[in-house]
């Protein structure tokens, strides 16, 4: 096949085996990848702004390295998109907020720092909600994002360009963060392969700073081997952050192709309970007998406390976030108001300006929580309940080695449809917060289309360090769905 | 459970406009009345989970390494003087 028709919307082992030949150059590609943004993104919105100086100068280099005969790296010549909470040297990043409009920042986040030693090729910044706080992306101070299988519907959030992005065929690489489930849902609602790794695994270093007990960065993509060789680059220790995992990332990509057999798939009741689509339940079931046709043994699981799991994550994140979000304060690299009348007055008209709506209100929230007086009945008591959360888990891989569910309760909601109950959008978080809450490595994989042609997403969960048995039985869904790089008729491509 | 929008605006140091109070602390009331289903959990004597996964404090040698100037340090501040960060007198 000639490299003519390569692309964007290829794979990233299709791209990496012309570029080493040589029939596609690293220019070549970065040219489409900016072409096809610039065609399509009108419509989706997932691009706050590309960097086509710096991607080509990249891509320039990287070809002379190759036509040197120099060794080049796992991703090299691969453009990768960059959610906008994650620093990027020289190039703005927002946070999709207006606080941070102007922000430019003076270092390269170290994910970002592992992309480029990898040799891919930031190619820009990706939209998302403000600050990662939403689950539908209608909370971006820059525009709403649309999902491309159906644009009247959201591409999930809060990493809904990481998502959108991926399934319009834009771009075959993108990162994400995960703080309730940022990633697995829009990866849920656009049918695209999205993983958060265990907490710590990936460093947090330069990332925007939403609620440092839960927050991580993964990978999203059209297919589990292009994911997984993302999260192979992006995880291992890093000395600058200190949550950050010593011991050494396994290797992954030799999990992808091996059985299944033997293998305990948990299958949690509580997942399958009250609220959940019917037809996203049928998918689910459907795929995970697609798993036991393959060798694996389903296990019935229980994981009693999923439903304290949403109050317990909107306290302690919106803790978190309160404390961290104090460092926006018009002083040092934020918005600063102009109806300055002294310090006091500069703080609070500057964060009153900066910050949207669902941002002040989780801060207000936090800030209630962790208040004198409040402390032990709000954070405390969320802590000691994550606890038990925890244990859930920790009982339920004595009996299985995966836990598979459903992503989300449902497919894709309309636009707008969700905006006026914020309780009833946290209560989609539901079937994610858990794991989070757990810090447990786990995954979208797409399952399937519901009949308004809508993609339903599977989600695998690991043990804390179990990559290698999530992207085991991740690339066996994959086998059995048969949804790698498949697109929405009319996208990108 | 009482929620005083203007002390927890306060201490948010966030200005907020007659029409965001009224419509905050209406929503506030249902999410923390969802909350509060987390005081029918009996939580004696759990330890409560502040990190996920439990790690040491990890320690480093010091030493002299590269960092920021003082002058990129500076460079996203909405007003400096090129030494410091300017903010209205204080006293």
């Amino acid at each position: 096949m000639g490299s003519g028709s390569l692309g964007p919307e290829s794979s990233v082992s299709e791209l990496r085996a012309a570029l080493d030949t040589g029939s596609l150059s690293a220019v070549e590609l970065t040219e489409r990848t900016l072409a096809a943004i610039s065609r399509t993104d009108d419509a989706i919105g997932a691009w706050l702004r590309t960097a086509d100086e710096s991607a080509l100068t990249a891509a320039a280099e990287i070809d002379s390295r190759r036509d040197a005969g120099q060794p080049l790296g796992p991703l090299a010549g691969i453009p990768v998109g960059i959610k906008d909470m994650i620093c990027t040297r020289g190039l703005k990043t927002t946070a999709a907020s207006k606080m941070l409009a102007n922000f430019v920042p003076p270092y390269d986040a170290t994910v970002v720092a592992r992309l480029r030693a990898a040799d891919a090729i930031p190619i820009g910044k990706l939209n998302q909600d403000e600050f990662a706080m939403g689950s539908s992306n209608e909370n971006s101070a820059f525009g709403v994002v649309k999902n491309p299988w159906d644009l009247n519907r959201v591409p999930g959030g809060s990493s809904g360009g990481s998502a959108a992005a991926i399934a319009a065929g834009q771009v075959p690489l993108t990162l994400g963060t995960d703080t309730g489930g940022s990633i697995r849902q829009p990866a849920s609602f656009c049918g695209v392969v999205g993983f958060k790794p265990t907490y710590g695994r990936v460093s947090r270093y330069g990332v925007v700073a939403f609620a440092s007990s839960l927050d991580q960065v993964g990978p999203l993509a059209a297919n589990v081997a292009d994911a997984t060789s993302l999260l192979q680059v992006l995880s291992g220790h890093d000395p600058l952050d200190s949550t950050s995992i010593p011991e050494a990332s396994p290797d992954l990509i030799s999990e992808l192709d091996r059985d299944i057999t033997g293998l305990r798939i948990g299958v949690p009741a509580e997942y399958f309970g009250e609220g959940l689509d019917g037809e996203v339940e049928a998918i689910v079931r459907s795929a995970i007998a697609g798993l036991e046709s393959q060798g694996a043994q389903v296990v019935p699981i229980t994981l009693p406390h999923t439903s304290y799991a949403v109050a317990t994550y909107y306290v302690i994140a919106t803790a978190e976030a309160s404390s961290n979000l104090s460092r926006y304060d018009g002083v040092r690299y934020t918005h600063r108001t102009d109806r300055v009348e002294d310090l006091k007055s500069l703080y609070d008209r500057s964060r009153a300006e900066g910050f949207g709506s669902e941002v002040k209100r989780r801060i207000i929230l936090g800030t209630y929580a962790l208040s004198s007086g409040y402390y032990d009945a709000y954070y405390l008591k969320a802590q000691q309940v994550r606890t038990l959360i925890v244990e859930d888990f920790q009982s339920a891989f004595q009996r299985c080695d995966v836990i598979a569910a459903p992503v989300a309760p449902t497919t894709a909601f309309a636009l707008g449809e969700r905006t006026a109950d914020p309780l009833q959008m946290y209560l989609q978080d539901i079937l994610t917060i858990p794991a989070s809450l757990a810090g447990l490595p786990c995954g979208s994989i797409p399952c399937g289309l519901d009949a308004k042609g809508l993609p339903v997403g599977m989600q695998i969960i690991a043990p804390a360090l179990g990559e290698a048995a999530l992207v085991r039985a991740s690339a066996a869904v994959e086998r059995h769905c048969d949804f790698a790089n498949r697109r929405p008729q009319g996208g990108a491509a | 459970m009482e929620l005083d929008i203007d002390q927890v605006a306060e201490l948010a140091r966030l200005e907020l406009s007659d029409e965001e109070r009224a419509l905050l602390s209406d929503q506030l009331r249902s999410i923390l009345a969802h909350v509060d289903q987390l005081s029918t959990i009996d939580t004696t004597g759990v330890q409560a989970t502040r990190h996920p996964i439990p790690l040491d404090t990890p320690f480093r040698e010091d030493g002299i390494g590269a960092h920021l100037s003082h002058a990129e340090a500076l460079e996203n501040a909405p007003e400096s003087d090129g030494e410091s960060f300017v903010v209205p007198r204080v006293v």
